[in-house]
């Protein structure tokens, strides 16, 4: 009986353990077939010129310079605009509002664009941005991308402030400390290994971004460091060279495409191996 | 009695959580330089009163108290009290040790740079001397710049009480400050607590009645948020002169 028990038991641990190393290879798969084509044709298209020429008319050569320049610059402009706020917002949730009607509504609201579709983000500062500008420009997309990073830090921050156990608030308390110390000296600094990985999440997130370039810092064929015009960039350049006919434009496409998966994938390996939680921090 | 001076008188004193009344009329004298107990079943407030006495209980809006608890003459309970420099004052350690997360010497100065400005020097010195205070010197002192993380429960623990007394408050508060550690760490801390009497003022809670019949000189029994009897430890557990005392430190019931 007993050994009929722990056969059953066996059997059943067989199927569940089955059934997960399945889902796990389904998903696994698709993930190993879009790096391996990325890998395959990005690499083909890989050059020096890349990085020292211009985005090209069809037919002729170029690289992806301005591009990657006006990324690096949206990208980090965004991030350097999105994370203050988000990490202050993410402290008032966590420290101040939790139990405050203004801090529940800013918590819904903030889930709602945590999980708002970017290029709704994009149709909202083209209407208010760019519509009024009357022109496109790099200040909108960095406007567009920070608006995508603040929700991100604020989760991030909240739940890392959340995570600091209690009594630690209250040790700093009992030593006579100001509620900012304790914030600042104590909680904060508890936390800031899961905030920063949130902040690198984000950059990740928009690194790849499109829709909200589309309709704010468009592209630019042409080498600008002008953020008050439309300015060239990865995504909106991928969109564009790989939805067209031109061979040499679809290589181009393919070397983007593998630029940012391996800055994003380098972006993950560093969140996780210098923020990896250890006894000695 | 003789040769003792109060250094907190409770008169009177309730407490709220919201509108459940938690203490109910409490009257009661902490005396300078002994170790004051507070036992009692869990629930019967022992921890709250702890945590008045820093006040504590400023952290949550829906936590009231009324009445008078006297240190030093003034009412730490009066709306003018500044609550910092009370804290300064009042120092208290946790039932779970509490490191922040910086370094053995930063946990100390964290505390002293709150209320005293300190050379470079003299900073060093007050480490040194909380350290030392607090027994844990020998173990720390080549690792100053370690994280506080990094050391053992028992040793977490005393730098937390390193950290309370670096400040050179009156009263030390711990709240069942052994209850999470192992019995060596637990007979180190009560070493300590020994030792630390002839500085300071302490009140302790504890659930274990052999620890506060080991460390202290006085003992209040509570239950249920009424103080039943409070007098010197010894008597109080030798001849309780209230049947509830008696039932409870003879196990009968708690």
């Amino acid at each position: 009986m007993a050994a009929n028990l722990a056969t059953w038991r066996r059997i059943k641990n067989r199927i569940a353990m089955t059934m997960a190393f399945l889902a796990m290879a389904f998903g696994l798969f698709w993930l190993f077939w879009i790096l391996i084509t990325t890998l395959d044709l990005g690499i083909a298209s890989l050059s020096p010129k890349l990085f020292t020429q211009m985005t090209p008319p069809p037919g002729s050569e170029g690289g992806l310079l301005n591009a990657i320049v006006g990324s690096l610059l949206l990208v980090s402009l965004g991030t350097l605009l999105g994370t203050p706020i988000g990490i202050l917002a993410g402290i008032y949730l966590a420290e101040y509002g939790k139990h405050t009607w203004l801090g529940r509504i800013t918590q819904f609201l903030n889930d709602i664009l945590l999980s708002a579709p970017s290029i709704v983000i994009g149709l909202f500062v083209y209407a208010i941005y760019v519509a009024q500008a009357g022109h496109f420009s790099g200040y909108s997309g960095v406007i567009a991308l920070a608006m995508l990073v603040i929700p991100v830090v604020i989760r991030a921050t909240e739940n890392m402030l959340l995570l600091v156990p209690n009594p630690m608030r209250e040790a700093a308390f009992a030593l006579g400390a100001p509620k900012w110390k304790v914030i600042v000296k104590v909680t904060l600094r508890a936390s800031i290994a899961g905030i920063l990985t949130g902040v690198l999440l984000a950059i990740a997130r928009i690194s790849g971004e499109t829709a909200p370039l589309l309709f704010t810092a468009l592209s630019n064929q042409f080498w600008t460091l002008n953020m008050n015009g439309p300015i060239a960039n990865l995504p909106v350049t991928i969109f564009k060279f790989a939805m067209s006919p031109y061979k040499d434009w679809q290589q181009l496409a393919w070397a983007a495409v593998f630029l940012i998966t391996m800055g994003v994938l380098a972006l993950n390996i560093i969140a996780r191996v210098v923020f990896r939680p250890s006894k000695h921090t | 009695m003789p040769g003792l001076t109060t250094q907190i008188s409770i008169r009177k004193f309730d407490f709220y959580y919201g509108k459940y009344h938690a203490l109910k009329n409490i009257n009661l004298d902490v005396y300078s330089r002994k170790i004051t107990s507070f036992i009692g079943p869990s629930g019967c407030g022992k921890s709250t009163l702890l945590r008045t006495l820093n006040r504590m209980y400023d952290l949550y809006p829906d936590q009231r108290a009324v009445g008078e608890i006297l240190l030093d003459g003034l009412n730490i309970l009066d709306r003018g009290v500044s609550v910092n420099e009370l804290r300064a004052k009042v120092g208290m350690v946790f039932q779970k040790p509490t490191p922040f997360p910086m370094s053995i010497y930063e946990n100390i100065a964290f505390g002293v740079r709150l209320h005293e400005q300190l050379s470079r020097v003299e900073m060093d010195d007050r480490v040194e001397w909380a350290l030392r205070k607090a027994a844990l010197w020998e173990e720390a002192k080549d690792k100053l710049q370690y994280s506080g993380m990094s050391l053992s429960g028992g040793q977490q623990q005393r730098l937390c009480i390193a950290r309370g007394i670096a400040v050179k408050p009156e009263v030390l508060l711990l709240d069942e400050p052994t209850s999470a550690l192992d019995p060596i760490s637990t007979m180190r801390i009560e070493e300590l607590l020994n030792e630390l009497k002839e500085d300071f003022t302490i009140v302790i809670v504890t659930h274990n009645m052999q620890q506060a019949a080991r460390v202290s000189d006085f003992t209040a029994y509570m239950y249920l948020g009424e103080l039943i009897e409070f007098g010197v430890t010894d008597e109080v557990f030798v001849k309780p002169k209230m049947k509830a005392t008696e039932d409870y430190i003879t196990g009968r019931f708690g």
